[in-house]
């Protein structure tokens, strides 16, 4: 178990070096997600009476499509060259590629979702800093790359990949999507606790039944 | 076909017909109209079993799929593709009658109801699964993807349920189960449910037989140029 998590984070870390010095994921998907958050201004119009009610759900339609961007990236990186032929040979069991996959599109998403939210919430005049709304996103970014990294897996091996990704991911990640938009809303509303209870409940069974799921079948995705 | 394999087809395409015939009779001759909703009511006999063969079908694509990756017998991979097919056009109807119905009783075409959303996203769910068939080439690896693809997508069937349940739910459901239909609709419905199981039984099978002939021809051919 003790080397397992080494193995996940020196996999981790080939994908964090490799962000870091080709800066390709981070910088256009955080365009994107910042160019979805201003698309809206425009489909809406932008009172606050209105932009109140659809606020949340403008948040997570950002946050979902820049989500499918990026996984669309996870695993085409390792297209080409035989690359990831020669990551399924590396001497460890898949789940560990798995996790260490997952861990490196999780820390992206995550990192985009820190620069955009604040300025979405400065654009709708709310204060920046809101640890309820820390904790949505961290638990449906969880449920988004559980699954996520799972089927970019998956569309690497099929034609019309980039289509095929967001058509396969969106129908499963809808109750991700119901949940974090309604704990949103309790939160941007100032609304206590309680009401947001059941929504977390959603996510974390959903984050712990696709993590549980997708680390076993992991394996026959990537089979040669 | 061999000789009890045809035997057995028309055993279930009688027996399909029989009950088929019988369960029109019964939607449109024998039960009475609804008090409340008036003939449109009818569809409900359609829609029902429509919805629970539907239902029937992924299951039926979830557990070949876990069979496929367990045995490796491309037998299962094929009666998935077939109960995928299956299911995605009795889902296509489901919605379909669903509209026809709402429209009349509810005045709208279509609502954001928990029942409704959900069977919108199993139908996409399952729309995507016979995409990634039609996009994968190789037969084993289109046969494990999919796979895994039936295990996954099946696997969210409750947890949408759950989700859009707490969301909002206006659709008529509990009264088969609490008793508040009446003794002829109830023998209707169950009439209909056993002529839409055969009917998918049928269906099923015939496209299993059709998949396997496509699959030796193919085989015949490339062994002549070979």
């Amino acid at each position: 178990m003790k080397g397992s998590v080494g193995k996940i984070f020196t996999i981790f870390w080939k994908d964090i070096l490799l962000e870091i010095r080709t800066k390709e994921i981070i910088t256009s998907v955080l365009v994107f997600a910042l160019l979805v958050l201003v698309i809206f201004n425009f489909a809406f119009e932008p009172e606050t009476a209105t932009m109140g009610l659809v606020a949340p759900g403008i948040l997570w339609v950002a946050f979902t499509f820049a989500g499918v961007l990026g996984l669309n990236r996870v695993f085409a990186i390792e297209r080409g060259n035989s690359r990831l032929a020669g990551l399924l040979l590396c001497p460890v069991d898949h789940m560990v590629i798995y996790w260490g996959k997952l861990l490196g599109s999780f820390t992206f998403m995550l990192a985009i979702e820190i620069v955009v939210t604040p300025i979405f919430l400065a654009l709708l005049n709310l204060p920046l800093l809101l640890p309820r709304l820390i904790l949505i996103i961290v638990l449906a970014t969880l449920g988004f790359t559980s699954v996520g990294t799972l089927f970019s897996a998956l569309a690497i091996n099929i034609r019309a990949r980039d289509i095929m990704l967001p058509i396969l991911f969106l129908p499963i990640v809808v109750p991700v999507v119901i949940a974090a938009v309604e704990a949103t809303v309790v939160v941007l509303q100032g609304d206590p606790w309680g009401d947001m209870l059941t929504w977390l409940q959603i996510m974390i069974a959903f984050d712990i039944i696709y993590l549980v799921v997708s680390t076993l079948v992991f394996q026959y995705v990537v089979e040669a | 076909m061999d000789g009890r394999g045809a035997l057995r087809h028309y055993i279930l395409v009688g027996l399909g017909f029989a009950l088929m015939v019988a369960a029109l009779y019964m939607v449109f001759i024998y039960v009475p109209t609804d008090k409340n909703t008036g003939a449109v009511q009818r569809i409900f006999y359609f829609h029902v079993p429509l919805a629970w063969i539907g239902f029937l079908a992924f299951f039926v694509v979830f557990v070949c799929s876990i069979l496929y990756l367990t045995k490796r017998d491309i037998k299962w991979d094929v009666i998935a593709t077939a109960s995928a097919e299956v299911g995605v056009v009795f889902t296509s109807l489901v919605l379909l009658t669903g509209s026809i119905w709402a429209k009349a009783a509810w005045g709208i075409w279509w609502t954001w109801d928990a029942r409704l959303t959900a069977t919108l996203v199993l139908w996409f769910t399952y729309v995507a699964y016979l995409l990634v068939r039609h996009y994968v080439t190789e037969d084993s690896q289109r046969a494990r993807l999919s796979a895994v693809l039936g295990i996954v997508g099946f696997i969210d069937v409750p947890i949408v349920a759950l989700a859009v349940m707490l969301w909002r739910t206006q659709h008529p459901g509990a009264m088969i189960f609490e008793g508040g239909l009446a003794p002829s609709m109830l023998a209707t419905l169950i009439v209909c449910i056993a002529a839409f199981t055969v009917f998918y039984i049928i269906l099923v099978t015939q496209s299993t037989r059709l998949k396997n002939m496509e699959t030796d021809i193919r085989d015949i051919k490339n062994s002549k140029i070979d």
